[in-house]
């Protein structure tokens, strides 16, 4: 087990410079950034934003190369960097356009799935708190939502990435997606939303004749994990009683009104219709979204290998397969790999001999790429460098498209395996 | 500037292909030559159509029968191209062109195209959802409307998967009808709701939803055309035999104007007080009330409340004494009032000046013209009413809560007239209006002809008339707006 009592929010500003200098997989992140070379500018028209120290925000940062990146983080060491749109000019001189000529043109369809928004149905844990238990409804949400985004809407290169602290983001990466509108963003948030309500509606999810396949789909994953998730109680639905005891794990919260809810929840149950069992699944389980986040082209969303100030977690992309064996309190804090890079290693002396005839660059390149191999980081960044993979096949294929001849396809092929690396 | 005998030949058999459906996506403008009088008459009634569809739209649900009955009889009175009958050529020549036309008169502001848009909308869905199924699919062909249509052997693997994601499709349905596949970012509107199934990013639509998909279409390709309009109307407006005519057309009033009094000298004055409690619009009754409360009006108050008295029938006479003997209670004595104000009333009664007979202000002018400022009582309280004051007022008035809350729904949806229309409704105790609001002399006649069982005031002439009457009432409508300054904002 890691220790993560490690982490001293205190530290950050000794841990980052350290982190930006030698750790942060900056040639990976220019390269998913830059889609490819496929459209031009992509990478300079993107909106950053830096956290500074103090809470100090700042917009509209922008970088026409990886370089001038990895300068401007090293030098003002953000806290946070949150990722926005790709703008028809770049951001950083927004204020020298003319009004109304500066728009977001696109990005990454976003989801952002935050376990404060269940509250209501978990009493293991509340508010920032998360723990295996309940972490157990970010898997639901995240098989749900995976398997309609690529079955359902046909997307194929989706990013997941732990957040650091209580919640999962979902990046969705296809060019279909990142051209999306306002109103394209929205719909699909929608179609993907069954718990609706505040804390005024008792009875969240609403099911009626006939269930859309998605709402299928959904239910039997939330069936397969419900067993898992409601162990402690079992065969909760199968009498008055244990129905009472759901009425009560919704309730304990709220001694108060436990009586006049539990008489309208009650009722509603039994004015509820056919699915009311498969209505309280869902209720629990099935993922909250907030629809404001994926709605918006210019909505700025916390960037993966970001660092959550509060428990040190480096955001991690997560790895589908591993999914069921995921553990947050496994993700290594930025303290860990620190530390982690100071420890020597058998085969340091053996390469310090070739670095004698590389440019100072290109060592310093490979040094970072031997370090964070040293780390715990080293098995997420391979996740990352597999989803690059996959989506610069189809970048290969567009620039193919776009030259159309034999000779430049060739030229193309050769940049592209250039860009790749062991 | 008429058609030419051999012109019409050359181009008849082009024009036969492009007339050889009912409906059209309006994709290409007319092509030909026609008289002003045309030009205006199908503009005009074009508009009464589309106010129509408005009203109808707002007051039944747009499905209902009642929706149905209603816009059938307009688009036949209208001679518009209705169920795809035989010897519809002209009215689809009709249909087309005043739609052109009234492009030209909309796309100024964003107000307008987004009217404009709606109503177009509403009237092509309509129009569509009437068209039989094989129109439907010929259409779709004709227009490029790239919807694959889902192979048998495809619909067999997902029928159930149809049936259970689309409302009111069953097993027989997907069998006999087509299916289109369309990319999820052409239906959003069902996705949204999830009324569609999706596979691999593509939307599977029943046939009798392929509606919703070919309007949002429509609605693209009309927004688009309207931009580009409104960027060579400069062009257009330069001509001076059209300018006055589209610059009246986006607030033209299309019904009765009320210029001709059948019961002038039929009021007395001293009725006037308990008739704006029972049958004056809101504006009136809130006109008169200042007036007598403040002894005073400003001018854009006298113009409005002074047409509208005219309207209902005072004489020249009534009308000065009424004014001056108002005005006297406050600070003006009688000989500033024959100077300064009786003028302006003989001028509202076309005896001084250019000495037209001035019209009673219509609701669309009320609305969108010359709005009130601290100080005014004009315009119209349901659109110029903070809602908050219209409320206490209409308390005042002794309307009840869930009448206040009908009428201040319709004030938040921008339904001025129909707010009024169910002021009225609960005024008269009456559940319909049986009228389309437009003029608040029209409210006044039939609320006397509701209170007094049609037998005082004898109906004016009606509307169906009035639309034969063509140009001369139209023209001299459009003359005084425009001597009025009414700019087309």
């Amino acid at each position: 087990m890691m220790p993560t009592s490690d982490y001293d929010p205190a530290c950050l500003p000794d841990l980052l410079p350290l982190y930006y200098r030698r750790l942060f997989p900056f040639s990976q992140y220019y390269r998913w950034l830059s889609y490819g070379g496929v459209s031009k500018n992509y990478f300079q028209n993107r909106e950053f934003s830096f956290t500074l120290k103090d809470d100090i925000y700042v917009r509209y940062q922008s970088f026409t190369t990886q370089n001038e990146l990895e300068k401007e983080m090293q030098k003002m060491v953000p806290y946070k960097v949150d990722i926005g749109a790709v703008y028809s000019h770049r951001p950083s001189q927004h204020n020298a356009v003319k009004s109304g000529a500066f728009q977001a043109l696109e990005k990454e369809l976003v989801f952002d799935i935050d376990m404060t928004d269940y509250d209501d149905v978990r009493r293991c844990c509340s508010a920032a708190d998360i723990c295996s238990k309940c972490w157990t409804l970010m898997i639901i949400a995240i098989r749900i939502l995976d398997r309609a985004l690529r079955e359902d809407f046909g997307f194929h290169h989706l990013l997941w990435v732990y957040s650091g602290r209580r919640g999962v983001h979902c990046w969705v990466c296809d060019d279909a997606a990142r051209k999306l509108s306002v109103a394209a963003r929205s719909a699909v948030a929608e179609y993907l939303s069954l718990v609706k309500g505040g804390e005024e509606t008792l009875r969240k999810v609403v099911l009626s004749d006939p269930i859309h396949p998605f709402i299928n789909h959904s239910l039997s994953v939330v069936e397969r994990y419900f067993q898992q998730y409601a162990i402690v109680e079992q065969d909760i639905l199968g009498s008055k009683e244990s129905v009472d005891k759901v009425l009560a794990l919704l309730l304990v919260q709220f001694p108060d009104v436990f009586i006049c809810l539990c008489v309208s929840v009650k009722s509603s149950i039994k004015k509820g219709g056919q699915y009311f069992d498969k209505e309280i699944m869902l209720q629990y389980c099935y993922p909250r979204l907030d629809v404001n986040v994926s709605k918006g082209v210019n909505h700025l969303l916390k960037s993966p290998f970001s660092v959550h100030p509060k428990t040190g977690r480096i955001s991690v992309p997560i790895d589908l397969k591993e999914l069921n064996t995921f553990d947050p309190f496994e993700v290594p804090t930025i303290s860990l790999i620190c530390e982690e890079l100071e420890r020597p290693t058998a085969d340091e002396a053996e390469e310090d001999d070739v670095k004698d005839k590389e440019n100072e660059q290109e060592a310093g390149e490979r040094r970072r790429i031997r370090d964070y191999k040293r780390t715990s980081l080293a098995k997420y960044v391979k996740v990352f460098d597999r989803f690059l993979e996959a989506m610069a096949r189809s970048w290969k294929g567009e620039m193919l498209k776009k030259s159309g001849e034999l000779e430049t396809s060739f030229s193309v092929f050769l940049t592209f395996m250039s860009f790749t690396y062991t | 500037m008429q058609f030419l005998g051999r012109r019409k030949k050359l181009i008849g058999n082009f024009q036969n292909d492009l007339y050889d459906q009912c409906l059209q996506f309006y994709g290409q403008p007319p092509l030909e030559n026609i008289s002003l009088t045309e030009f205006e008459t199908f503009a005009v009634e074009r508009l009464k159509l589309l106010k129509t569809v408005e009203n109808v739209g707002v007051s039944c649900g747009k499905s209902s029968e009642q929706y149905t009955k209603k816009l059938d009889a307009e688009i036949s009175s209208l001679n518009f191209p209705h169920r795809g009958g035989i010897s519809e050529y002209e009215k689809r020549r009709k249909d087309h062109i005043s739609h052109f036309i009234l492009r030209l008169a909309y796309c100024q502001t964003e107000d307008l195209r987004r009217w404009f848009i709606q109503q177009e909308m509403d009237l092509f869905r309509y129009r569509f959802n009437c068209l039989h199924s094989k129109h439907k699919t010929d259409f779709l062909h004709k227009n490029n409307l790239k919807y694959e249509t889902v192979s048998a052997e495809e619909k067999k693997n997902l029928k159930d998967k149809l049936i259970a994601s689309s409302y009111g499709l069953s097993g027989t349905k997907v069998e006999e009808h087509d299916v289109y596949k369309v990319p999820f970012q052409d239906a959003l509107d069902l996705v949204r709701t999830r009324k569609v199934y999706l596979l691999a990013g593509n939307a599977y639509i029943p046939h009798h939803e392929i509606v919703t998909i070919v309007l949002n279409d429509f609605r693209t390709r009309l927004s688009k055309a309207l931009a580009m309009t409104a960027r060579s109307l400069p062009a257009v407006q330069s001509d001076e035999r059209l300018q006055p005519l589209l610059s009246h057309l986006s607030h033209a009033y299309v019904g009765q104007d009320y210029s001709i009094q059948k019961n002038i000298g039929k009021i007395s004055l001293e009725q006037i007080d308990a008739l704006s409690g029972k049958s004056f619009p809101l504006c009136m009754r809130h006109l008169h009330k200042a007036l007598r409360e403040n002894h005073h009006l400003r001018h854009g108050g006298r113009m409005q409340y002074g047409l509208f008295l005219k309207g209902i029938g005072l004489t020249l006479e009534q009308a000065l004494q009424f004014w001056r003997s108002e005005f006297v209670k406050g600070k003006v004595d009688a000989d500033k009032f024959d100077k300064a104000y009786a003028y302006s009333v003989r001028h509202m009664f076309g005896k001084e000046g250019k000495r037209t007979d001035y019209t009673p202000y219509s609701c669309m002018k009320v609305i969108l013209s010359n709005p009130p400022s601290q100080g005014d009582y004009h315009g119209c309280p349901f659109r110029h009413s903070d809602p908050e004051l219209l409320k206490q007022k209409l308390q005042n008035y002794k309307v009840s809560p869930s009448g206040i809350n009908q009428i201040l729904e319709l004030v938040k949806g921008m339904h001025y007239q129909l707010a009024c229309q169910k002021y009225f409704e609960l005024t008269h105790n009456v559940e319909d209006a049986g009228f389309s609001l437009n003029h608040p002399n029209q409210y006044f006649t039939e609320s006397q002809k509701l209170l007094n069982g049609g037998r005082d005031i004898k109906k004016e002439v009606d509307m169906s008339q009035r639309s034969q009457e063509n140009p001369a009432s139209l023209w001299s409508l459009k003359m005084e707006l425009d001597r009025q300054g009414i700019s087309a904002k």
